[in-house]
């Protein structure tokens, strides 16, 4: 029986999560020993890990800027995480202070962070929620109060999707969230893969089994099947590419070898 | 960011102090990027950086010397997210080589104080770091503690309203609920499972799962659990019985389900519970209303005909008897009696039979009005149901009393007795059916066995029955005419018409297999009139053809009427307007009737003879002598002609002929004359018989000596040439 939607689910700070690991990647304290142990150990797989989710944390840093400079002032970050240095609402409302930006997590630990984090801010929120059910997204009090989605939106799902396995049905869920969508919206996208990571496949393959041991697993897929995630949406130049090569602000060759492994897109509903 | 920083554009001296400390900030820039984590871009990290070398190289610089200036500026790296151990010792090792280098000339400073003072920078750099970075870390310790705490704590409230929602959930629902643990020991049961149980929860408690058996438990129930308390099953749903406390019968619709945990081994089971007790005896009692007949409370026909089903549906080796029983003259005792003594009637024999099916595998039931049948089954029906059978005329031998009197009960049965799995329900019932008239025109009070060939006969004679109104529409009739010969000179007076059906499978079938079963539906009356129609046009056709084949004596016809077409009321109006409409006379037709038909006719019956005499048209007794051959009766009858039956003359074949039969025949044609009635004879096939016949002043014959029945043209054909 699935549990019905009212009902919690439990809180255990024993069981790593991927949003305080992801903090503790960026050089946070927002995280306990057993993230740290789990960070670690992915890390004696992949060393430059940091290094991806810092180019991770750039690309969306240009997206967002990107959005603005499309005239689009409504953010929808799914799988927002631990809130850290650089937030989308801090990059937006820097752009442009009347910005809104709405956050979702289904960890209750991040989501109750973030709600320290953006008390006193009226124009941000967040949402304990989760991908797999966008209705539950769509629908809830803080998606109706911030955001008209009669006008555009960015979409941000980044680094989230390779947490959602297939058997979960992600296109689906992307797809009912682009439904739900003005035209002119955004989906600003990245998503692990085995290309582009400066490692054997198998050496990399560790990393993958530790986030399995946390049971939360990491799918990595090709470029081709990241792209499908794009159904219904044009792509904006330059397309599905290596984190660094989206619209690069500085010479791509300065990068770390490791900020190429993965992949970011920007979509734009006609 | 306390000094403003130059844009791009303006000139800069390239070797001046703001373009040195551009150059600083650029190495120490390019030295820490590595090691951040920031999501700022390389130039946007370096404009950062900028006004924190300002800062560095303005407390160098300054009269009385502070190193204040760089604990801000190690805290402010900090702030941008450095921190990274790595991040402070390359911000060191670039202070140390590049900031005097660079930045330590002009002004009055001395480079032994430049050194010195790069120390101490260098010195409240790395205390302020640490001091930011152990502030930093601290309380992003406590933020995400308080935030663990804080989630911990809704999920907790939430839990507990989920609980109290669960709770009355549990309590409040109207299906019983029980969790028990694998090995069967109940943990949990709601009111609704106690209230079912008789109230009181001890005694559900206190008894393990595994103990609730009942007799009428589904052979599969205990094996169902099994597999669910093994985790082979997640779940299943079967109708059970449970003894309450009180030893009262529980009947539930039991929903069971396997609870797993979190890793998905078997934990718990779930039982839901619907009490199905009053449901179930109403539809046992709508069941048995449905099957049982209200009257006699025997079995009804719908469920006979289940039972039959299952006989004839079982295996190798198994028999089946059947006894359809029809009570003799049930209709007399209702209707002289009255419909609520034939009821009592009815139960009264009801119980009689009863009583003589009483052994395994025998049922008895009512069909409907006093058609019962009783069924045996097994492997020896065949010897049992001969004495279900005399049983069932036994107990009915024994007179009933019924309001004061004492009535005699017989019946005719039936018997049909087989293999299973060799005929349908429908095929042995319309057996026995067939069988049990044999019985009935027997003689009744008797049973008689099936046999396949009178079976076949009574099947014929029922598909035909069914055949004939359409074979009427459909012109499978046809007409053949024997002639009908004047003894006198030998000339064809006329022709009887005899009626034919070519039917579609049995080829062409005589009057005697279809008109007694036209006679017994009513459809004689359409299929006669037909006939005369026909026969009447004939008539009127071969006068057309053949005016005078005989001088003042055309061409007459004769057609059979039967006792129905007697009495129908249309009967002189119909053979009017034919004869009007074909324009034939009335004395070109004679219509026959059999003496039985005419036995005991009253003026009323006798009536429409009498008008069609009147018109002229001529009635002939046919068969005569086959009868009482009341000849007084003769006198009353409007009947012209007498038609000896075949029987007088069939003596005559033989030379010679009985005298005895002689003297009868002349005896009768004398009568007849003398009562002005003309003699036919039938069956005539010899030419001595024919001699005879004509000695014995017999007026007209007709048989094979002369012609057999033939197509109308051939008696055109016969009277052309006996007209030369």
């Amino acid at each position: 029986m699935e549990r019905p939607a009212w009902a919690p689910t439990g809180i255990d700070i024993s069981v790593p999560s991927v949003s305080r690991i992801y903090d503790y990647y960026l050089g946070g304290s927002h995280n306990f020993e057993v993230d740290r142990e789990a960070a670690r150990k992915a890390m004696e797989f992949i060393p430059g890990l940091p290094k991806v989710m810092q180019a991770n944390r750039a690309f969306m840093r240009r997206a967002v800027r990107f959005a603005l400079d499309e005239g689009i002032t409504q953010f929808l970050d799914i799988g927002s995480g631990i809130p850290t240095f650089g937030n989308v609402h801090e990059i937006a409302q820097s752009g442009a202070p009347e910005a809104r930006v709405v956050y979702v997590d289904h960890d209750p630990v991040a989501v109750a962070h973030s709600k320290a984090v953006l008390e006193g801010n009226d124009l941000a929120g967040v949402v304990a929620a989760d991908l797999r059910k966008p209705q539950d997204v769509l629908s809830s009090p803080e998606v109706t109060r911030l955001l008209d989605l009669d006008r555009p939106v960015a979409l941000l799902l980044v680094a989230v999707l390779h947490f959602v396995e297939d058997s979960d049905d992600p296109r689906a869920a992307v797809a009912a969230l682009r439904d739900a969508l003005a035209p002119g919206s955004l989906l600003i996208l990245t998503h692990a893969a085995y290309e582009g990571i400066p490692l054997s496949e198998d050496r990399a393959g560790g990393a993958v089994g530790v986030y399995r041991n946390i049971r939360n697993p990491l799918v990595m897929r090709t470029s081709e099947e990241i792209a499908t995630f794009f159904d219904g949406f044009e792509m904006v130049a330059p397309g599905l590419v290596q984190m660094p090569m989206w619209r690069p602000e500085s010479s791509p060759e300065q990068e770390d070898p490791y900020a190429f492994s993965g992949f970011a897109g920007v979509g734009r509903i006609a | 960011m306390s000094t403003p920083i130059r844009t791009d554009g303006q000139p800069v001296d390239p070797d001046g102090p703001e373009s040195r400390l551009r150059r600083f900030a650029t190495i120490w820039s390019r030295a820490i990027f590595p090691v951040t984590a920031t999501s700022l871009t390389r130039p946007e990290f370096e404009r950062h950086l900028l006004p924190l070398a300002r800062r560095l190289i303005e407390a160098l610089h300054r009269r009385h010397f502070d190193p204040a200036p760089a604990h801000e500026v190690g805290a402010a790296l900090v702030g941008v997210h450095c921190t990274d151990p790595d991040a402070l010792s390359r911000t060191l090792g670039v202070v140390d080589s590049y900031l005097v280098l660079y930045c330590g000339t002009g002004g009055d400073l001395r480079p032994e104080e430049a050194r010195a003072r790069c120390a101490r920078l260098q010195h409240a750099l790395a205390a302020g770091f640490a001091q930011a970075l152990r502030e930093r870390t601290l309380s992003e310790q406590e933020a995400i503690a308080r935030s663990a705490l804080s989630a911990r704590s809704a999920a907790e409230e939430a839990l507990h309203t989920t609980e109290a929602r669960f709770r009355a959930v549990f309590e409040g629902a109207a299906v019983g609920i029980g969790i028990a643990d694998l090995e069967g020991r109940v943990l949990e049961v709601n009111e609704t499972l106690t209230r079912m149980f008789g109230g009181v929860e001890g005694q559900i408690r206190s008894r393990n799962v595994s103990e609730w058996v009942h007799p009428e438990d589904a052979p599969q129930v205990w094996k169902l659990y099994e597999e669910l308390v093994r985790g082979e099953r997640d779940h299943y749903r079967v109708e059970k019985p449970y003894y309450r406390g009180d030893g009262t019968v529980l009947w539930t619709n039991l929903t069971v389900s396997l609870l797993r945990d979190a890793e998905g081994r078997p934990q718990y089971q779930l039982a839901l519970l619907e009490d199905t007790t009053e449901r179930r005896l109403l539809n046992l009692r709508l069941r048995y209303e449905a099957t049982h007949d209200a009257l006699t409370g025997l079995p009804n026909r719908t469920l006979f005909f289940e039972r039959l089903d299952k006989a004839l549906a079982a295996g190798d080796g198994k028999r089946f008897g059947l006894c359809y029983l029809d009570l003799d003259g049930f209709k007399a005792v209702n209707d002289s009696l009255g419909h609520s003594a034939g009821d009592r009637l009815l139960v009264e024999v009801a119980d009689r039979l009863q009583s003589c099916a009483t052994g395994p595998g025998e049922m008895v039931a009512r069909l409907g009005g006093d058609e019962f049948v009783a069924l045996t089954t097994g492997t020896d029906t065949l010897r049992e149901v001969d004495e279900l059978a005399s049983r069932i005329l036994g107990v009915l031998s024994v007179p009933i009393r019924l309001e004061g009197r004492e009535l005699t009960v017989r019946g005719s049965i039936g018997v049909v007795e087989g293999p299973a799995d060799e005929r349908g329900p429908a095929e042995v019932l319309r057996s026995a059916d067939i069988t049990m008239y044999r019985a009935k025109a027997a003689g009744g009070n008797r049973f008689e066995r099936a046999d396949p060939e009178a079976d076949a006969r009574a099947i014929t004679r029922h598909g035909l029955t069914n055949a004939l109104p359409a074979a009427l529409e459909r012109g499978e009739f046809f007409i053949e005419y024997q002639p009908l010969v004047h003894l006198g000179d030998g000339s064809v007076h006329g022709a009887e018409a005899l009626v034919r059906w070519s039917h579609p499978q049995h080829g062409v079938l005589g009057p005697d297999r279809f008109i007694p079963l036209a006679e017994h539906t009513g459809l004689i009356v359409p299929l006669g009139r037909w006939v005369m129609e026909e026969s009447v046009r004939q008539a009127r056709f071969w006068q057309e053809r053949h005016p005078g084949a005989r001088a003042g004596a055309p061409l007459r016809v004769n057609v059979n009427l039967s006792p129905t077409q007697l009495h129908h009321p249309g009967l002189v109006a119909d053979t009017v307007e034919m004869l009007e409409r074909s324009g034939l006379e009335p004395g070109a037709l004679c219509l026959e009737v059999t003496e039985s038909a005419l036995i005991g006719a009253d003026d009323d019956l006798l009536k429409p003879l009498r008008q069609l005499a009147d018109m002229g048209v001529d009635i002939a007794l046919d068969d005569f002598g086959t009868g009482y051959s009341n000849l007084a009766n003769l006198r009353r009858l409007p009947v012209s002609v007498l038609k000896l039956d075949r029987s007088f003359t069939q003596s005559m074949q033989q030379h010679p002929a009985d005298p005895v039969d002689i003297k009868i025949v002349e005896g009768i044609v004398s009568l007849a004359h003398s009562l002005q009635l003309a003699v036919t004879v039938e069956g005539v096939e010899t030419g001595a018989q024919a001699e005879q016949l004509r000695e014995l002043g017999c007026d007209t014959a007709q048989g094979w000596y002369y012609a057999r029945p033939g197509a109308p043209d051939r008696i055109h054909s016969l009277a052309l040439t006996d007209a030369v």
